[in-house]
């Protein structure tokens, strides 16, 4: 019985899904969240995981990201299982979650710098990049003076850089202003266009021309 | 996968009801092995010419440091099929096993201390053996504490199995290295709990009553298999069916 | 994509670590003067005898280092777990294997390595036996590595626990034990003038597999608490 409504297309025969759920079951402390979920994600896409608060929106994240293994099913990037093509999945991976990723002990363009040699981005632009994220003049800063938003801004500063097909993306715009959204809307697209896939949650509407976002609703279940 | 035929067995369910099955015949085995053992043990056995009928409590003392042992073996390897085939119900094995193998070395302690008294005149001695039992139950309590700090069951029982496996690589040397520390420690007296090499009036009481605690221990794990089966699938249709039918004939 | 070498990312962990440290001295103090603390309290709750000290100084110090480890471990993920670090070298292209053992050997630099570089002091309070040193020394060189090594097993079972401090000790502490007995047996041997290769052949064959082991339990243990 499935609690979801999906209205992702099937796959055209000559474009492989980059990002495949297949049979997906989540149980949290003793609730089914959701059960045997099913979608493929393709170049190009930008999909929207939609449902009230507790209906497992960033447990599906987290499951797509392989930070989380699923009760049962799997998820296969290009059609091999993530399990067993660890690096190579994250080499095209960018998952940004609740948490910032920020050391308060760090300058803001430190966390920047490490953030994208770890991921494999080059960092000598990591200056130019924080300015992107409205930070500029913040870059020697240590991050136990800056806010909540600022760290996010930081994080989210490596979409500017990466390389990375396929972003996961926990509610991005938290703390982010009008412009910066607009500012982040308008990557996604060029992103999507060029061949990768942005799956997001967000709570705000999405200013998105709405035949480009795909979307996968979760319902409440109680049982 | 190789191990086809043991997939029924993966189905919660089914183990469930299977380890339903066997529990009445462990129960009814140890019982009977048991009560033989045990009789015969204390009353039949010859006592030890050095250390008299206190020996006696040998008949039970080394079948539970045996057993406690065992099932930290049991847990691991609960835990490897677990990490290596995802096999979901090893979780609940070990979850199963580890406060059974905890009560076990308790017992091994206590009458390890109580066979101790008359020959050393203390209750505690820090021979190899019981040093090492009392180790052994610090490592049942870290596994049993560990998968109680977990909300989530799935996830306990997964870092319960990693402790496990940690344990029981490190089991050996550190019984080794206690034995190694305590021939650098001793004193002039013999302080081993040592038993004479075995004879065969010895060896069949001993041999009974071991069968007997390893059925009592089998049965003690298939209810504790049981219950945490239902906990962890208590939102399954199938429970619900159990519990709706057992009120029902409860009412009757 | 400029993917780093094995090396690289090794030495990418290492640095931010120390770097980190440095910036939060606190943590690096902190088990130090624990560490000198335990050790004086000896004498004051033992008497200061000078025999009776010398034949406990061994176990003092080998105790005191295990528990100023045991403060220090807390250290190693509980920061990075809690602001999101932890998730991203979870989710980075490279091996945990590596990331994990970068982030061990960081933290020996900064506890194991002052601990050996202030025990002879200690040693001298407790009156350690003069040909003891040499045999102190080694052990500790050994040994605390291990201590690092199977303490963030610990941590990293126990990281996503609330309150997980105190069953931290209960899980280490018997890990810790094999090392404890043949370092202490190895100074003994030592102060009677007798060989200790056998002991110090023991402790190095525990460093090796607990360096080749350990990184995979930690990794294991990481993905299961930042499930």
């Amino acid at each position: 019985m499935s609690n979801l409504n999906t209205e992702i297309e099937t796959t055209s025969a000559n474009s492989q899904p980059l990002l495949r759920a297949s049979d997906l079951t989540c149980i949290r402390e003793e609730r089914i969240l959701f059960e045997a979920l099913d979608f493929a994600i393709t170049a190009g896409d930008i999909v929207q995981i939609e449902g009230p608060n507790g209906a497992g929106k960033t447990s599906l994240l987290r499951i797509l990201a392989g930070l989380s293994k699923p009760y049962d099913g799997d998820i296969y990037f290009q059609e091999t299982s993530i399990a067993k093509q660890r690096e190579a999945f994250h080499q095209e991976l960018l998952y940004l979650g609740h948490l910032p990723g920020v050391k308060d002990e760090m300058t803001a363009q430190e966390n920047l710098e490490f953030n994208l040699a770890l991921h494999g981005s080059s960092s000598n632009t990591a200056e130019q990049t924080l300015s992107e994220v409205n930070l500029l003049g913040f870059e020697d800063a240590f991050a136990s003076h800056l806010s909540a938003g600022q760290h996010r801004r930081i994080s989210l500063a490596r979409l500017w850089q990466s390389q990375a097909k396929i972003w996961i993306l926990d509610e991005p715009f938290t703390a982010i202003d009008k412009l910066g959204v607009k500012k982040l809307e308008a990557l996604f697209l060029q992103h999507a266009d060029n061949g990768g896939c942005v799956i997001l949650t967000t709570h705000q509407d999405l200013s998105l021309p709405a035949e480009r976002v795909k979307k996968v609703t979760l319902a409440y279940r109680f049982s | 996968m190789m191990w086809k035929w043991l997939h029924p067995y993966a189905n919660p369910e089914t183990s469930y009801h299977f380890a339903g099955k066997i529990l009445p015949w462990c129960a009814r085995l140890a019982f009977i092995f048991l009560t033989i053992g045990i009789t015969w043990a204390l009353l039949f056995a010859p006592a030890d010419y050095q250390q008299g009928d206190t020996f006696r409590i040998f008949y039970l003392h080394v079948p539970a440091a045996m057993l406690s042992m065992g099932i930290y073996l049991g847990m691991a390897i609960a835990a490897l099929s677990s990490l290596v085939w995802q096999l979901k119900l090893a979780d609940a094995s070990a979850a199963a096993m580890a406060p059974i193998g905890a009560a076990f070395t308790l017992i091994a302690l206590v009458t390890g201390s109580a066979w101790g008294k008359p020959m050393w005149g203390t209750w505690w001695i820090w021979d190899a053996r019981l040093t090492s039992e009392l180790i052994l139950l610090f490592l049942y309590l870290g596994v049993i504490a560990l998968h109680n700090a977990f909300e989530d069951k799935s996830l306990a029982g997964k870092a319960a199995g990693i402790l496990a496996l940690v344990g029981v690589i490190n089991l050996p040397i550190i019984k080794y290295s206690v034995e190694w520390w305590n021939t650098l420690h001793q004193g002039a007296t013999v302080s081993k709990l040592g038993q004479p090499s075995m004879s065969a009036d010895m060896f069949w009481p001993f041999l009974v009553c071991f069968i007997g605690f390893a059925f009592f221990v089998t049965a003690l794990i298939c209810l504790r298999f049981r219950t945490e089966i239902l906990n962890r699938n208590s939102m399954r249709p199938w429970v619900r069916e159990l519990v709706v039918n057992k009120e029902k004939t409860h009412a009757v | 994509m400029t993917q780093l070498s094995y090396r690289a990312a090794f030495a990418l962990i290492v640095k931010r670590d120390l770097m980190i440290a440095f910036r939060h001295r606190d943590d690096i103090v902190n088990p130090l003067l624990f560490f000198i603390i335990v050790v004086t309290l000896f004498p004051l709750g033992v008497g200061p005898e000078s025999t009776t000290l010398s034949r406990i100084a061994p176990g003092i110090i080998w105790v005191a280092a295990l528990l100023a480890t045991l403060l220090s471990l807390d250290r190693l993920f509980k920061s990075d777990y809690a602001d999101g670090s932890l998730e991203q070298m979870l989710l980075s292209p490279h091996p945990v294997f590596i990331l994990v053992l970068a982030k061990i050997v960081a933290h020996w630099l900064l506890t194991g390595l002052p601990l050996i570089l202030i025990a002879p002091l200690l040693a001298v309070l407790l009156h350690l036996h003069d040909s003891s040193y040499g045999a102190l020394m080694l052990t500790l060189l050994l040994g605390t590595p291990v201590l690092s090594l199977l303490g963030a097993i610990g941590v990293a079972l126990t990281v996503g626990i609330k309150k997980g401090g105190v069953l931290l000790s209960l899980l280490v502490l018997p890990l810790y034990i094999p090392v404890l007995i043949f370092a202490t047996s190895a100074i003994d041997t030592a102060a009677m003038n007798l060989p200790y290769n056998g002991q110090l052949a023991i402790i190095a064959a525990i460093f090796f597999a607990s360096l080749t082991l350990a990184p995979f339990a930690v990794s294991a243990a990481l993905k299961v608490s930042t499930n």
